[in-house]
């Protein structure tokens, strides 16, 4: 054990990792407030690029957005000259937020309670009555604003994406993802993007729940059995994961394949296939083959919150952001791209009924997490058994039958944690 | 083609206020009664049924939550309901506002504002204001009875508790 895990020990009361590693996460970890502070710091404002907002949200000089990273509110400008800035949305006076809405255009930004005036670069302009009112009052002399402006956070654009983060150490957003991610990125998210609507969902768990769900190939069949029913996606499918170099995201995906009734699944007697082979509505599934590489589904995600989905012709990110130990928002941007025909855009909207809070395929998701929350949070000494596809934290080229990217989530957070 | 109203428009005003108002009610009490495959039965054959947010909505995006396009799509949803999809088993109370009528540019076609809220219980027993929002109705009279050829259905909040899979 590293002296600085030691030390973190005494932060955070009786907490030790099982000896099979990251096979077992500790249940304590999803409901500790200590740990789940921690996480603020290490992770969030930690070393890490965190997905604020798209480019596209902010087009216009003035346009600006709001988010959090982690817990902190998070101001996204857009300035005169084209470049964008993040801040804490927090003024440099009394804390108060400077930014309410979740978009807007201004020509600055202005805190709303004593008026203390920034540019979009979150530099202080004006300060009300500095001066005073009629000689009396106003700011001591060597009062600088220089001294006092919005909190900064280092931004990045990548495909179309603005990642921000709290740390000068980090690496470019490239580096950060690795070579394999990042050209996967540029697949689905390469050329100019519009949105096509979005919303959220609030989940009842912690928000490393969420980050494991969407690791867990080996649920994707069982959980969900809308997709099985129809024979669009098995486990026998020709798929795999890969893990990138530092095991911290991942990328899930499938190929279509002729189905063949796979005898595991009759074995296993799961739940699936009691249903009917055709839609009423086949409009649903309507979709043309987007790429080469014969990938009709795919899941990737980049620590330590957000995700990219392409399901069928259904592109979206996904972005959980934690409010609180027990509760998560995630996020649902669908996309589609500037070229697409009146047809296609259709098709994507029609997709869209199988993934998000209603989604036909994936709602489970919304309740399966708030399950392990609430079967767990009486034991935060035992831990979960994650031994699915074997031990190793390895890219796995040829099944989906594994928990290795779930392993390689904890691998990432043991690492960056000191755990 | 819902070829349905020969009579002039004018006496139709009325009972189809009436009629629309009934099916408004009568949508919600089958849900809140759980009487899921009654749902796509109050649509029109080839009607929309979309699910979104008023954000979405005033920004005219077209995805939302849930898109229906035909009553094959409303089908197959409660299919899923009863065989595909999991979640912890809870019961809607819908409270529905009076309804406002507008005409529309289509003879026959009435359109219908009504604001609702939902209150949403769990099997073990907490109870949840879980949506709040509006219903933007187009009514027709379809073979003898009033259905929907649109309900759009707008909520205030841009999230969704947990997970919707009883239509709203």
């Amino acid at each position: 054990m590293s002296p600085s895990s030691q030390a973190l020990r005494s932060e955070v009361t009786k907490f030790t990792w099982p000896p099979q590693g990251v096979t077992r996460a500790p249940y304590q970890l999803f409901t500790d407030p200590e740990i789940y502070k921690l996480e603020q710091e290490r992770i969030f404002r930690g070393k890490t690029w965190n997905f604020l907002c798209l480019d596209i949200e902010i087009k216009n000089a003035g346009d600006y957005r709001t988010t959090t990273v982690g817990e902190t509110p998070i101001i996204v400008t857009r300035d005169r000259d084209g470049s964008v800035h993040a801040m804490v949305n927090r003024c440099a006076h009394k804390g108060a937020l400077v930014c309410l809405k979740k978009k807007d255009n201004v020509p600055s930004l202005t805190c709303v309670y004593h008026a203390w005036n920034y540019e979009l670069d979150g530099k202080l302009k004006g300060v009300a009555f500095r001066n005073g009112l009629r000689g009396h009052g106003g700011m001591p002399d060597d009062f600088d604003p220089t001294q006092h402006r919005l909190q900064p956070l280092r931004v990045e654009s990548f495909c179309g994406m603005i990642f921000g983060t709290f740390s000068d150490e980090v690496e470019d957003v490239e580096t950060y993802l690795g070579p394999e991610m990042a050209s996967f990125i540029k697949r689905n998210l390469g050329r100019p993007l519009r949105v096509l609507g979005t919303h959220s969902q609030m989940i009842h768990n912690n928000w490393k729940l969420y980050a494991e769900n969407l690791r867990d190939s080996y649920h994707a069949t069982l959980l969900h059995t809308f997709y099985t029913t129809f024979k669009v996606n098995r486990l026998d499918m020709d798929g795999g994961i890969t893990l990138s170099e530092r095991k911290w995201h991942h990328l899930s995906y499938a190929r279509r394949a002729k189905i063949d009734e796979a005898a595991e699944y009759a074995e296993a007697k799961v739940h699936s296939a009691n249903y009917e082979s055709a839609l009423d509505g086949p409009g649903l599934l309507e979709a043309w083959e987007e790429f080469d590489d014969g990938i009709t589904h795919s899941i990737q995600t980049v620590f330590p919150n957000m995700c990219v989905q392409f399901t069928l012709n259904s592109l979206a990110i996904r972005f959980f952001a934690p409010r609180g130990v027990d509760q998560t928002e995630l996020f649902w941007i669908y996309l589609g791209y500037e070229r697409d025909t009146e047809e296609q855009a259709k098709m994507r909207v029609m997709q869209s009924n199988l993934t998000g809070a209603a989604g036909l395929v994936s709602l489970e998701d919304g309740c399966i997490n708030e399950f392990v929350q609430r079967g767990t949070r009486a034991d935060p000494g035992q831990a979960s058994f994650m031994e699915m596809g074997g031990r190793q934290v390895e890219s796995e080229r040829n099944s989906r039958a594994t928990e290795t990217a779930v392993r390689g989530f904890w691998y990432g957070y043991r690492n960056i944690m000191g755990f | 083609m819902h070829n349905i109203l020969e009579k002039p428009a004018k006496s139709m005003d009325a009972p189809a206020h009436d009629l629309a108002a009934e099916l408004v009610a009568a949508y919600a009490h089958a849900l809140d009664d759980m009487q899921m495959d009654a749902w796509p039965e109050f649509f029109t054959a080839d009607a929309l049924y979309h699910v979104t947010t008023r954000e979405n909505h005033e920004a005219g995006l077209p995805i939302g939550i849930v898109r229906c396009l035909g009553r094959g799509m409303m089908t197959d949803r409660v299919k899923a309901f009863h065989s595909a999809n999991i979640f912890e088993p809870h019961v809607y109370n819908h409270v529905i506002g009076r309804p406002a009528f507008s005409d529309t540019q289509s003879p026959g076609v009435l359109s219908v504002r009504s604001n609702f809220q939902i209150v949403r219980t769990m099997e073990s027993g907490r109870m949840d204001l879980f949506a709040v929002g509006k219903y933007l109705d187009e009514v027709v009279l379809d073979e003898g009875r009033a259905r929907f050829q649109k309900r759009v259905v707008v909520l205030d909040s841009r999230y969704v508790d947990i997970l919707i899979v009883i239509p709203l």
